[in-house]
């Protein structure tokens, strides 16, 4: 019998598409998992509207389920309510994205006035310095804007808080 | 499928979907024609971001609609006078000050909208304004940036933001005439009555504009109907091309 549990550590590893460092459960798109009679349910939320990748999440999502519960047995239930925000990336979440070289968002990011400054600096992943700059707004993907260190003088992207 | 008889909320989850899909589509013409590397990505962005949110729209619409309505039929098979868009968003790319004073005008617009869909009983579509509101507030600020950027830069930039400004001026008086899918929005309590979000609206310009050294253009306004189906010469050459592929191969896959 599989329970919740093993389903849990099998999303562990299902990463991001473009952001391979985090799993879905880093991620925290995962709002909820539910054993069923006839397989599972899980509740997903996207992250940012234009996010090409949301349908990519999903198949990999099912897919991932599919090898426990069996094919046709795994109901994907969007949500958008409380809509997805970067306070839910989990800690491990955030200490991954910096490893892996993109700017964590800081903490708190839902809150709206955070948005309007989010020209405030963002430490450099790479030497720690927080004497850096925005470059862009908008970046690679929906997900990221563009920085550079003015200490190392290394450009870098930076996980965008909504 | 006569769109007009369907019920007046799905007719405004179409409006409100027609707006970010015609304004997404029109931002994604300039992907690798941007004036610089950042623009063009921003302005890709944007566009995604606006077709995205079309999407929730359309897909809440056709689920409500029901008879095997689907987004893309929403967005492919249906004709000009069936898009219930506010004639600004269709308006041409223009120069980048065109475009930027276009997306100024209506972002400040879509933040005071989706702040008032978000307090809509109708639990879906506050949920869509809800996550919405974050990323409009994003594009917001890029707009106001780029405004005050041009306005507050060289000769050259101000007297183009400025002449761009005043082009697109006429088109935004329609944002606060209230059409019939806005009145019974409002009736039900779905969206705002528009005209109260003209002074906001107002204030939020007046203050970006100040730090741009711009003033407020005082052109007389157009009389519009985009929001009753009646649109100017470009909607219908901006559908050609979007609707094209789908309406050569209906069956095509994507």
């Amino acid at each position: 019998m599989v329970s919740a549990d093993d389903l849990r550590k099998r999303l562990h590893l299902v990463p991001d598409p473009e952001v391979p460092a985090l799993s879905v459960l880093d991620l925290g798109i995962i709002r909820g998992l539910r054993i069923m009679p006839d397989g599972c349910e899980v509740d997903l939320s996207p992250t940012y509207t234009g996010c090409p990748a949301t349908e990519v999440i999903e198949r990999d999502v099912r897919e991932a389920l599919e090898e426990l519960v069996g094919k046709g047995n795994v109901r994907i239930k969007t949500v958008l309510d409380p809509p997805w925000t970067s306070d839910w990336i989990s800690e491990e979440g955030l200490r991954k994205l910096e490893s892996y070289g993109i700017a964590p968002p800081p903490k708190r990011s839902s809150d709206k006035r955070s948005l309007l400054g989010i020209s405030t600096p963002l430490n450099c992943p790479r030497c720690k310095s927080s004497h850096t700059e925005r470059i862009a707004a908008f970046g690679s993907t929906a997900c990221k804007s563009l920085h550079r260190c003015l200490d190392c003088q290394e450009p870098f992207e930076a996980f965008k808080c909504i | 499928m006569k769109w007009d008889t369907c019920d007046p909320s799905e007719q405004y989850l179409l409006h409100l979907g027609d707006d970010a899909l015609v304004l997404g589509h029109r931002l994604s013409e300039w992907c690798g024609h941007g004036p610089i590397l950042e623009e063009d990505i921003a302005l890709s962005n944007l566009a995604l971001d606006l077709v995205g949110l079309a999407r929730q729209y359309y897909q809440l619409a056709a689920k409500r609609i029901g008879g095997g309505t689907t987004e893309d039929r929403l967005a492919y098979w249906r004709g000009e006078r069936d898009f219930k868009n506010h004639v600004l968003v269709e308006q041409p790319n223009g120069d980048f000050a065109d475009t930027m004073a276009r997306q100024f005008l209506f972002d400040a617009f879509h933040l005071l909208q989706l702040e008032a869909i978000e307090q809509s009983p109708d639990a879906d579509l506050a949920a869509i304004a809800r996550k919405a509101l974050k990323e409009t507030t994003y594009r917001a600020q890029h707009s106001s940036e780029w405004v005050v950027r041009m306005g507050d830069g060289t000769d050259e930039s101000h007297s183009r933001i400025n002449a761009a400004l005043k082009r697109i001026w006429p088109f935004t008086d329609e944002l606060f005439q209230p059409a019939e899918v806005d009145r019974i929005a409002a009736e039900r309590g779905l969206g705002p009555d528009v005209r109260t979000l003209r002074e906001p609206w107002l204030e939020l310009i007046r203050e970006v504009l100040a730090k741009a050294q711009l003033s407020l253009p005082d052109m007389p306004q157009k009389l519009l109907r985009g929001k009753s189906g009646v649109h100017s010469e470009s909607l219908g050459f901006l559908l050609a091309e979007m609707q094209s592929l789908p309406r050569a191969y209906p069956d095509a896959q994507w």
